[in-house]
């Protein structure tokens, strides 16, 4: 069982909530001060991420939490409830975008592929077929297999955007940044991004 | 509150202090501000980032977004930080690389100057 679990309402407000407790319990778990920025940063994230995905999908469902010690690390799974495979592109564009974030697997690239939606649409779900990212990413769904993130490659920018002016996926990019370990797994109901941190031996 | 925000004219700059967290639920206020002043015709800015204590992509983004749309009145727009933990975003995105980042406003301000 985690050490400490906290559900949020999905909304931006609370991101920081989940920051704050998050370090606290990274702290107290005996992380390295130096690496609580990156905790925090990380953390944030994630969290961002997913109430942006629950705002366009479930507004009403909470964003899960969950920190823990485990095998000389500190843990922390963000779990949304917005089903894997989803795909919220409209447009090729959204796919090409989806290459861009260096992962292995077409599941991180049906992954990014739904942050295309995510950015900025004003609410509605735009039900388009799946990307050619987002086929391989429902087998690997059904698995529930976690394809780990490699390090993300330098990012070009897309055109505008209205929210963000960044390209999709550069939250992924900035956590893969951050944590010396991610992995995140998409399954039929949900997508969980799961980040670790070394903590020192005691021994 | 989490933001604060406040500008001022510095020799031909317009020097937006940010004080507090830019993250996802405070950065549109960064935005609001950013589009008011170039609407209002200031092309010129300088983003004074020594008292925010927290910048995620989402604030990036406001900050590049900010960035374009000076470019497209051939502006500019600097940055002033030398926190290590803030410039750490910028470093693991390359916008370094992108923006001008300097010690102090008026450093930004003599070498936008400079270029002249």
């Amino acid at each position: 069982m985690a050490t400490v679990e906290l559900s949020f309402t999905a909304l931006p407000a609370h991101v920081r909530t989940a920051r704050l407790v998050a370090t606290a319990v990274a702290r107290r778990s005996g992380v390295e001060e130096s690496m609580l920025d990156e905790v925090r940063l990380a953390v944030g994230e994630a969290c961002s991420r997913a109430v942006e995905a629950h705002r366009l999908h479930c507004p009403a469902e909470p964003v899960r939490i969950e920190l823990s010690d485990r095998d000389g690390r500190f843990e922390v799974v963000v779990t949304d409830a917005v089903p894997g495979g989803v795909d919220d592109s409209a447009a090729p564009v959204a796919v090409s975008q989806a290459s861009s974030v260096s992962s292995t697997g077409a599941l991180a690239g049906g992954l990014t592929a739904r942050e295309a939606g995510a950015t900025d649409r004003a609410g509605t779900d735009v039900s388009s077929p799946p990307a050619p990212g987002g086929q391989p990413a429902g087998d690997a769904a059904r698995d529930g297999t976690a394809t780990p993130m490699t390090t993300a490659t330098p990012m070009t920018t897309t055109g505008g955007v209205v929210n963000g002016s960044l390209p999709v996926g550069i939250g992924l990019a900035v956590i893969a940044g951050l944590a010396d370990d991610v992995q995140i797994s998409a399954t039929a109901d949900s997508v969980s991004i799961r980040m670790s941190w070394p903590l020192p031996d005691l021994t | 509150m989490d933001l604060k925000l406040d500008h001022h004219t510095k020799d031909g700059n317009e020097v937006v202090d940010v004080e507090g967290e830019i993250d996802v639920y405070t950065a549109p206020r960064l935005r609001e501000l950013l589009i008011e002043l170039v609407n209002k015709g200031h092309f010129r800015l300088i983003v004074n980032m020594e008292k925010v204590e927290f910048l995620d992509s989402t604030g990036l983004g406001v900050l590049v977004g900010g960035l374009k749309r000076v470019r497209a009145h051939d502006g500019s727009l600097d940055l002033v930080c030398t926190q290590e933990r803030i410039l750490k975003i910028f470093r693991i995105t390359g916008l370094t690389k992108v923006f001008g980042i300097h010690d102090t406003v008026d450093q930004a301000i003599e070498v936008r100057k400079a270029e002249k």
